[in-house]
Order: structure tokens, then sequence, then C-alpha cells
């Protein structure tokens, strides 16, 4: 192979790994800036992907090449809707954060394999036919080397996942929204104070987190998996957890850490055709992504970074 | 009066969750066509027919109660010890491959030198996130969390790179282990039709009053506690809550491991590979959830579960429900027991005397108490 067939294989494999990563991490920033906890993107991740490959299965000859685009659409709004639960839980009923979070990890592959084997009969589905495949940009494609390796044959819903994080770089930081969302996660009395509605904010932060989760997975089972049973996500959402923290609650960290993250995974896959990573015993490239993650937690992290009132609830006084 | 008022509540909050579960359970079932009648009908025949299932509901919570008690201990101490799969894993790897590796010890020596390096082998995958958080404030959410994932792939690898050829069947399975490492009991077993129950069991009895013991009647569990009620006056009062914090954790890895052993040695007798978490780990969290962390509550709560899940399989067959429709209920059970805060004011308020209206004042102005529990994140 070519250097730079070399090179464009393992970032476009490592950008196909990273989307779902970074769109899910970003959902996370969003929830535990408004101050909740959500160890349930995992479980959001899931309900996104099984909505995703439902909604592909049953409208690919309707929409054709935009059906994997618009299941990505309503994998978002289930897990938008399905953040619901978590939302309910710890903003107004004042449950465990981490406690409700286990119930939407809990709750999301059963309830997702319940009504495959309710609407089709067996545990697994079948593989979709239209997936998220290569897209080359049209002219930039030309452009020598660059185009080789950033605008042929690359994976299109990783330049919608950065440009999001751009966007949520800004909102956070920049807006007035984001300003309000981050005082309620920081110090909700005193937001509260300011006329800020502290739990109009933190149900937005959890409901970001659904949507953005649930689009997450519906990307990753249309361009990796192909299909939805109880495999289908495994850890990703808990890898998006470890991102968030490790780009230090700030969504361009976030991305930056869920791409290497992705770049981690995707060397588990690809490494057997690269010389130097297929001498690694593939053991060792599976758990890096998590052992890292303990490794920068000890070394990097104090415990001061998470915003302040995170996993805390609030309790709006008479 | 007051008192006695609070104990009915915080008996009625798991019940009730139990029954809001079961209920919703019934209307999706409903929903989509099946009879829940039926449904609970054949899950109950299933679980609690006959001799040989309730011999497997009994196996079934065998794990369970260890995995609980290991969750309770840490909850204790103010940890939620998410790793419990990951520990139980551990002790599942380490038990039958020490087993697999002296076959021919005699059963008087082997089984308990399995038994324990099982227990060992789960502490010290808890000791990992316990220093850590002791040392450099580390989350031990997170920290346990990705230590389930790093163990399963490990356990993967040792069987099948690790291990000798020799001591596997298949690329997926280890041979089974010896008469003399199993935990099986024939005189049990048939008593219970021929049903996988065994010394597990005894082992998750005496667990039981084990863990009610040291929590309740020695120092160790009363700094553990104290650390979770409040770790700076315990610091002031001299306590080391950098010890307890450890110790809470290994005590807490050391029942989950067991948790780990007993489906090796008893219910499986070998080891194959996992392609998730062990689901016993998560079940043991929402057990002592729904035990509210006491002996006799995890004791009741894990039966439960088991003949949910055992009954489970036979609503299948019987009836046709899908299986998972058992863990959805299992789900909304917890997600009852964590919003127990709006359970309670609405159970004050449909059982209303003089003092409820203290006691929603109560609830309504003090933040449930829970709210530091997660650690930071």
């Amino acid at each position: 192979m070519s250097t730079i067939g070399l090179i464009s294989l393992i970032l476009t494999s490592a950008l196909v790994y990273s989307t779902p990563l970074i769109l899910t991490a970003l959902g996370g920033t969003f929830s535990e800036r408004s101050g909740v906890v959500n160890v349930g993107l995992e479980g959001i991740m899931v309900m996104g992907a099984f909505s995703g490959i439902v909604f592909n299965l049953e409208n690919a000859g309707r929409f054709g090449g935009w059906t994997p685009w618009l299941g990505i659409a309503v994998g978002g709004l289930v897990g938008m809707l399905f953040s619901l639960l978590h939302a309910t839980a710890t903003v107004s009923f004042r449950a465990d954060h981490i406690i409700s979070g286990t119930v939407v990890n809990l709750m999301a592959p059963a309830l997702g394999v319940f009504l495959i084997k309710v609407w089709y009969g067996k545990g697994q589905t079948d593989n979709i036919d239209s997936n998220l495949g290569y897209f080359s940009f049209p002219a930039l494609e030309n452009i020598p080397v660059i185009g080789d390796i950033f605008f042929k044959n690359t994976f299109l819903p990783a330049y919608l996942a950065i440009g999001i994080a751009i966007i949520a770089w800004y909102v956070i930081s920049k807006t007035r929204f984001g300003l309000r969302l981050r005082s309620v996660g920081e110090h909700p009395q005193a937001a509260d104070t300011l006329g800020v509605n502290v739990y109009l904010f933190r149900y937005s932060g959890v409901l970001l987190s659904g949507l953005l989760g649930g689009m997450g997975g519906a990307i990753f089972a249309q361009s990796i998996s192909g299909n939805f049973s109880a495999g289908t996500i495994v850890g990703q959402g808990y890898i998006s957890l470890a991102a968030m923290i490790f780009g230090k609650w700030n969504p361009l960290g976030a991305m930056g850490a869920a791409i290497f993250f992705g770049f981690a995974q995707s060397l588990s896959i690809i490494g057997a055709q690269l010389p130097v990573i297929s001498s690694i015993p593939p053991v060792l490239l599976q758990i890096a992504p998590y052992l890292l993650t303990i490794i920068v937690l000890v070394l990097f992290l104090g415990r001061s970074s998470a915003p302040q009132a995170s996993g805390k609830n609030y309790v709006k006084s008479k | 009066m007051n008192n006695r008022n609070a104990k009915i509540r915080s008996i009625l909050v798991p019940v009730l969750s139990v029954v809001l579960g079961l209920a919703i359970g019934a209307i999706i079932m409903a929903a989509f066509g099946f009879n829940p009648v039926v449904g609970y009908q054949s899950m109950l025949n299933a679980s609690l027919g006959n001799q040989r299932s309730i011999g497997e509901t009994l196996r079934q919570a065998t794990p369970l109660i260890l995995t609980a008690l290991g969750f309770s201990i840490a909850n204790s101490a103010g940890f939620f010890n998410i790793g419990l799969s990951g520990q139980a894993l551990c002790g599942w790897v380490a038990s039958v491959s020490f087993a697999l590796i002296f076959p021919d010890l005699p059963k008087i020596i082997l089984l308990p030198l399995c038994v324990i390096l099982g227990a060992l082998a789960g502490a010290l995958a808890a000791a990992i996130p316990g220093v850590l958080r002791a040392y450099f404030g580390t989350s031990e959410v997170i920290v346990t969390i990705m230590m389930n994932y790093i163990v399963l792939y490990l356990s993967t690898f040792i069987l099948q790179d690790a291990m000798p050829e020799s001591f596997r069947s298949s690329l997926d399975s280890s041979n089974r282990i010896t008469e003399n490492a199993s935990l099986s009991m024939e005189s049990l077993s048939r008593f219970f039709g021929g049903s996988r129950v065994n010394a597990g069991l005894f082992i998750a009895l005496v667990g039981l009053v084990v863990v009610w013991f040291i929590m309740k009647k020695t120092t160790l569990g009363y700094e553990i506690r104290a650390v979770g009620l409040n770790p700076n006056a315990s610091e002031y009062a001299g306590m080391s809550s950098k010890r307890s914090i450890i110790l809470s954790m290994v005590l807490s890895g050391t029942f989950a491991g067991l948790g780990g052993v007993v489906e090796g040695l008893g219910t499986y007798q070998n080891f194959f590979v996992q392609t998730e978490s062990l689901t016993i780990g998560f079940d043991g969290l929402a057990v002592s959830l729904l035990g509210a962390g006491s002996s006799i509550g995890i004791l009741l709560a894990a039966l439960l579960f088991s003949v949910l899940q055992i009954g489970g399989l036979g609503m299948q067959t019987g009836a046709g429900v899908p299986f998972e429709i058992v863990n959805v209920v299992i789900a909304l059970i917890i997600f009852f027991v964590a919003i127990s805060y709006i359970m309670r004011v609405l159970l004050a308020k449909v059982m209303p005397d003089k003092r409820q209206k203290e006691v929603i004042q109560n609830l309504e102005s003090s933040s449930g108490g829970q709210d530091e529990k997660g650690g930071d994140l």
C-alpha cells in the first residue's frame, strides 16, 4: 500500500469510529455543564442505534440514499425522548444521577431487543442495505495529496460531527444560553437568584445529550454494525463519557479526545493491515482506550475540573 | 408513632416499586398483544412450579446475593461500585484457571483454594479503583466502568491466548473443572429435581450473615459507615478515611469475586468467552438498591429477581412473550426506587394525618440526602 493510501486508510477508519463518540461526548458535555451527570449515554446510544436501524430497514425503499441520514435524525429524536426519563428522574424527582443513568442503561437494550423480537420474530435485525457509505467531496478530492487523504472516499458524518462540535463550543462559551447553562451547573442557587430557570436549563442539557447521543448511536449502527442486536453498542457510551472527562468538559476537548479514542478503537480493527501495529497483540489495542482513560484521570485531572454542582440535585427553596 | 410510620413507608417504597414495575410490564405486554395474566402465570410456573424450577431459582439467586452484598458494602462507604461485573469475572476466571492447573489436588485443599483465590481476584480488581480514589481522588464510577471492559477483554485473551491449548475444549470455552474443584452437591441437586443449585448457596447465605455482622457489629463496619455519612467528620474523629475507602472497596470486590466463583465452580463448571459484561454485576447492583442494602432485603430482592429471570425464560416458551420484558421490568423497579422521593411525597398525601404534613415539609426542604453518593464525575 502506498504511504498516502495508508494514511488515508488510517484517517478514514479513525473518523468512522470517532464520529459516534464525538457526538455522544458532546451530549455528555451539555448534560454535565447543566449539572446532571449522565452515565446513561450508553443506553441512549442503544436507543439511537435501535431506532436508526428500524427506520432504515422499513424505509430504505422510500428514501433511497437519504435513508441513513434520516435514520440519524430519527435516532436523535428517539434518544431525546428516551433521555426524558433521566431528566425527569434527576431534575424533577431528585433521583441519584448515577442510579438513574444505570436504569437508562439497563432499560435500553432490553426494550430494544423486546421490540425487535415482537416486530421481527428474532433477536437481531437483518443487515441494512442502505448504509452511510463513503463520500468524495466534489472538486476538493482533486487537490493533490490533501484531497486524497481528507476528501476522497471519506466519511461525511465525521465532518458533520466536527462541525457540531465547533457549534457546541460556540454555544456553550459564547452565547447567553451557554452562559446560563453553565451557571446552573456551577452554582444553581446563584443562577436561580438571578432569575435563571434552573430546572428548564437542566432539562435542556439532558435532552441535548439525548439528541446527540441518539444521533451517535444511529451513526454507529448504520456505519459500523449494520444491524441491531443486544451487542451492537458495547461500551461506546462509556468511552464517550470518558472522552468528555478527557476533554475537560470542553466541547473541542471532548471532540479531540473522541477522535483519539476512535483512532484507538479503529486500530484494533484495521491493525492487522498496518506495519508495526500488526505485531502488537490485539488485546492491548482493545483495552488501550479504557486503560488510557484511567491513567489520564490519575495523572492529569484533579477533582476540580467538573462543573461544581454536577451530580447534585437542586431544590428550589420557598 | 412517627417512627413506625417511617418504617412502614421504607418498606412500602420497595414493595410499591415492585408492584408498579410489574404493572407497567403488564401494560407493555398487553400493548403488544400478549395476555399479561398468562404471561405472569407461566412466569410463576416456570420459576416456582416444581422442585427443579425452585432449585434453578435458588441457583440464580446465589450470585445475585453475593454481588449485591458487594455493592452494599461500597455503598455504605459512599461509593458507587459499578465494577461488580468485572470483579465477578476476575473471580470466575481465577477460580476456574486454578482448578484447571491443579485438577488432581484433593478436594479438601483444591476447592477452598479455588474459592479463596477467586475472592482475592475480585478484591484485587476492586482495590485498584479504591486506591486511586483514596490517593488521587479519581472517580470510582469511571474507573470501575473502564475496568469492566479491561477485564472483559483480558478474560477472552487469557482463555484464547494465554492458557495452554490443552485447557480448552474449543476456542470459546475451557475444559470442565474436575469434581475436586466443583461446588456441585449431588444430594442438594437431587432434592431439587436435578437442578444446578449448588453449595454456592451456602456461601451466599453465610455471606449475608457475615456482612451483617461486619457492618453492624465491628469497628471496621462502623468506620466504613461513618466515612459514608461524613468523611470529614470521621477523619476529624481520628479514623483514616483512606483506609476505610480502600477496605470497603476490597471487601466489596471480595463478595463480587465470590459471585463469579459460584458461577464458575457451581453453575457452569467451566469458563467460556463473554461477549459483554456479566449481567450478575448490574443485577446485583439492582438487587442491593431494591433491598436497601440490608441483609434481609437483599435476600428477598435476590429471590424476586431470580423468580423474574428464571420465570422469564418460561414466559418466553410458555406465553411467547420475549424474555427481555423481564429486564424492562427490573429497570422499571429500580427507576421507582430511584425516584422514591416523589413516591414518599405521594404516599404521605394519600395517607394523610397530622404528622404526614411534617413529613412532606421535611422531604420538600431537604435535598434528599442522596446527592453526594454518585461521587465526582
